[in-house]
């Protein structure tokens, strides 16, 4: 006799921190800082496989720099890098509250993941085409071409705003700061930076591209669609998954996080991959570099997923006390970016609470002389300024076709 | 030279002309792709100008918006336009839309072919004309040529145009002009005056018609392979309509369409998609408006009844001779 079928149960991933309660953060798999190896350049992807399942860490606990893939030291440069995280920091502080004074309608900030985007911008050279999510703001305030007060008037859809006031608030674009123009749907970027960075090769250029995507975007088929072509044509490109545990009110293991590795989707597709400590600059700073290198060199595409944890709401149309315990940031075994860079630098006597205080202090100034230059320009919410009329109608294409010129002139008739 | 040819010829003149030109699509670069478009390009360019790729639409046109955004000029193919579905979000959210969402930071200056049509018992995936489903996205230029001549042409110059366009090719057409009677033997291009295209660079302009048959009773709007469906139509009913074969899609030449229909008084639109909410509903609806009161008939529809493409019974879903007569019959009758 046949044994009498169990009944299937279908599994349903969920997080194991809900409101009031703990979240239990052994899934994460740390290593210790200092643990993980760092490959020669060449490595194949198959050899990293190791890597997509480790953690590669380099500041430890008291703030040292330890272990292979610690940067070579240069206190310039990391107090730079801790400056950009504190100014980017600064800067989303304020936005929420213009968005709550109403001065913006909407905002997104990266609160706990300023690490990753300012030290990557710092391992790429000029040139070289980050194509971000709404989350990477850290690119371009690490830099100083771009005035904060420009992207306010993109925040403000002002008289000023670069996009003419076409687009959601955070929704930039930086051609000249290697800056690919946001799009609303998620993941399409992902594989337009391996288009971008094969347009480069074709073109026997040296710049490379940089793609980003968040943990719950790889879900996407364009994530997957990008590491087949990544591989394929062995695109100068490096692939970084921000995994920062939540897409909205989702916990990572509804993306098909739940007992592997975002790292490891790169394995699988011949891409070497490594797992980093995103909290951990220069971690980042080690890592984004090594992939910058290879991809400079022709050995090809890096997939990295950076683990971090979201500290601040999705977005201002978000609450996450409804969905996950409201003190998990602090429990977040990566810690601060913030205060782990800070501990670094000021161990090693390059950083003091007195310069943190007034660097604190010249960056807020910084950031609302920043806005209160950017409120001269008004404002679609503050004071009712939305752009010409024909600006709806230009650049939908080159030029303006008959269809558009009539409608033009129909809403001019009509509103 | 046929379609075929035509199109290779395009792609040739323009790999030739611009280093930014790139081609690539499935089976497109050894092998010179399914309907042999590109037989010969790889060799003659290398494999970084004209290449294979994976079988994913949304990579094929994803890194096309890439490659574009860099700075180069990418003519990609879709292998059947049944299969552009998997492509849609990055033709309808991206590329139509990168030079609006950017204010001119970036733009996409792409070029997608799509082989198109039915008549050749491809069934439901191998016979769609989705044009509809571009022609209603805003920042797409869509553009079906019907025979050799303007084919190369019209390619030209959607590759040089800096806006991205959806190229679609009636695969029905590729090796000769066909009428929509499957009995008789086809004629080959060669024998058609329009199979004769020059070798070198030319452009036929984007958004300008052409009067393919000019006449003084009907005005017929229509395009690719039903423009000869048409032709044969009205000299098997007998009457003199205007054929006007609209070629630029959207956005189109609505002066041309308007003098005729204003010169005759009559309009039957005819394609092969599916009739709800097909692109016949916005010529339907343009003519209407700018050309009330010199209409003196409904404006009648001939295209593809709303189901899926058959394949058993083709020749009663493909609109025949014999239905667009019966069109242009009762246009005339009031
Ligand atoms: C194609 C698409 N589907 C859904 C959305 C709505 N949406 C915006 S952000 C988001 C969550 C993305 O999460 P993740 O990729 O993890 O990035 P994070 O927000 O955490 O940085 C969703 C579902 C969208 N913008 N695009």
């Amino acid at each position: 006799m046949p044994p009498t079928p169990q009944p299937l149960h279908l599994h349903v991933p969920e997080p194991t921190g809900r409101p009031g309660q703990a979240t239990d953060f052994s899934y994460l798999h740390l290593s210790p800082a200092g643990a993980v190896r760092r490959p020669e350049l060449d490595a194949t992807p198959a050899s990293t496989a190791d890597l997509a399942f480790t953690l590669v860490r380099v500041l430890d606990d008291v703030g040292t720099a330890v272990g292979p893939w610690a940067p070579p030291h240069d206190a310039a440069l990391l107090r730079r890098g801790l400056r950009a995280m504190m100014k980017t920091r600064a800067f989303d502080a304020k936005m929420l509250l213009a968005q709550r004074q109403k001065k913006i309608s909407f905002y997104m900030q990266c609160l706990g993941e300023e690490a990753i985007a300012t030290a990557h911008a710092l391992a790429l050279s000029p040139g070289d085409m980050c194509f971000p999510t709404y989350r990477q703001q850290g690119l371009l305030l690490a830099r100083d071409d771009v005035p904060m007060a420009e992207l306010m008037c993109q925040l403000m859809s002002n008289a000023r705003d670069p996009m003419l006031g076409r687009q959601l608030p955070v929704m930039y674009s930086y051609k000249r700061a290697g800056f690919f123009s946001i799009s609303g749907n998620l993941a399409t970027q992902f594989i337009q930076a391996v288009g971008w960075a094969m347009a480069s090769a074709i073109k026997g250029d040296s710049k490379i591209a940089s793609a980003w995507i968040g943990d719950g975007a790889t879900a996407e088929s364009d994530f997957h669609t990008a590491l087949t072509f990544a591989h394929v044509y062995r695109a100068p490109v490096i692939l970084n998954v921000v995994n920062n545990q939540w897409a909205i009110s989702t916990f990572q293991a509804i993306a098909g996080g739940e007992s592997t590795t975002f790292a490891a989707r790169g394995v699988g597709s011949g891409i070497a991959a490594l797992r980093v400590d995103g909290n951990d600059f220069l971690a980042v700073l080690s890592a984004s570099r090594w992939a910058a290198e290879r991809a400079r060199r022709n050995l090809g595409p890096t997939l990295i997923e950076w683990l971090t944890y979201r500290a601040g709401a999705h977005s201002t149309s978000d609450d996450p006390s409804r969905y996950r315990p409201a003190d998990d940031a602090q429990h977040f075994p990566l810690g601060d970016p913030i205060a782990r860079l800070r501990q670094h630098l000021t161990r090693q006597g390059d950083w003091s609470d007195d310069e943190h205080g007034q660097v604190q202090q010249a960056l807020d100034a910084e950031v609302a002389a920043a806005l209160k230059e950017a409120e001269r320009h008004g404002g679609a919410l503050v004071d009712g300024h939305v752009p010409p009329i024909e600006t709806m109608f230009e650049g939908v294409y080159k030029d303006m076709p008959a269809h558009l010129r009539e409608q033009l002139r129909q809403a001019r008739q009509e509103i | 030279m046929t379609m075929i040819q035509a199109l290779r010829s395009a792609m040739d003149v323009m790999l030739e002309r611009d280093p930014n030109v790139v081609v690539y699509g499935q089976d497109v670069g050894y092998f010179g792709g399914v309907f042999r478009c590109t037989e010969g390009l790889q060799a003659k360019h290398g494999r970084s100008r004209v290449f294979d790729a994976p079988i994913s639409e949304g990579g094929i046109v994803g890194t096309a918006v890439g490659m574009a955004a860099y700075g180069l000029r990418p003519v990609v193919e879709v292998q059947f336009a049944d299969y552009f579905y998997p492509a849609s979000d990055q033709i309808v959210s991206e590329a139509a839309r990168l030079r609006y969402r950017s204010a001119g930071d970036f733009t996409a200056p792409l070029t997608i072919r799509m082989p198109c049509g039915g008549g050749i018992y491809g069934g439901q995936t191998h016979s769609q004309s989705p044009e509809a489903l571009f022609t209603h996205v805003c920042g797409l230029r869509t553009v079906m040529p019907s025979n050799p001549y303007d084919a190369k042409g019209l390619l030209i110059a959607s590759i040089e145009n800096d806006d991205p366009v959806i190229f679609l090719e009636p695969k029905r057409l590729y090796n000769g002009p066909f009428d929509g009677h499957h009995d008789r033997p086809v004629v080959p291009w060669s024998q058609h005056a329009l199979g004769e295209v020059p070798e070198g660079h030319y452009t036929v302009p984007l958004d300008t018609a052409a009067v393919f048959r000019p006449g003084r009773q009907v005005t017929v709007l229509t395009y690719g392979t039903m423009v000869f469906v048409s032709e044969a139509a009205a000299q098997e009913a007998g009457i003199d309509a205007e054929i006007i074969d609209l070629r630029s899609l959207w956005p189109l030449d609505l002066p041309a369409i308007v003098a005729s229909v204003k010169k005759t008084g009559r309009c039957v639109v005819v394609h092969e998609a599916t009739r709800t909410s097909g692109f016949g509903a916005e010529l339907a609806a343009l003519v209407q408006e700018h050309c009330f009161y010199h209409l003196e008939a409904p404006i009648e529809r001939v295209t593809g009844w709303d189901t899926p493409y058959p394949h058993a019974l083709e020749w009663n879903y493909f609109p025949g001779p014999a239905r667009v007569a019966a069109a242009l019959r009762r246009a005339m009758e009031t």
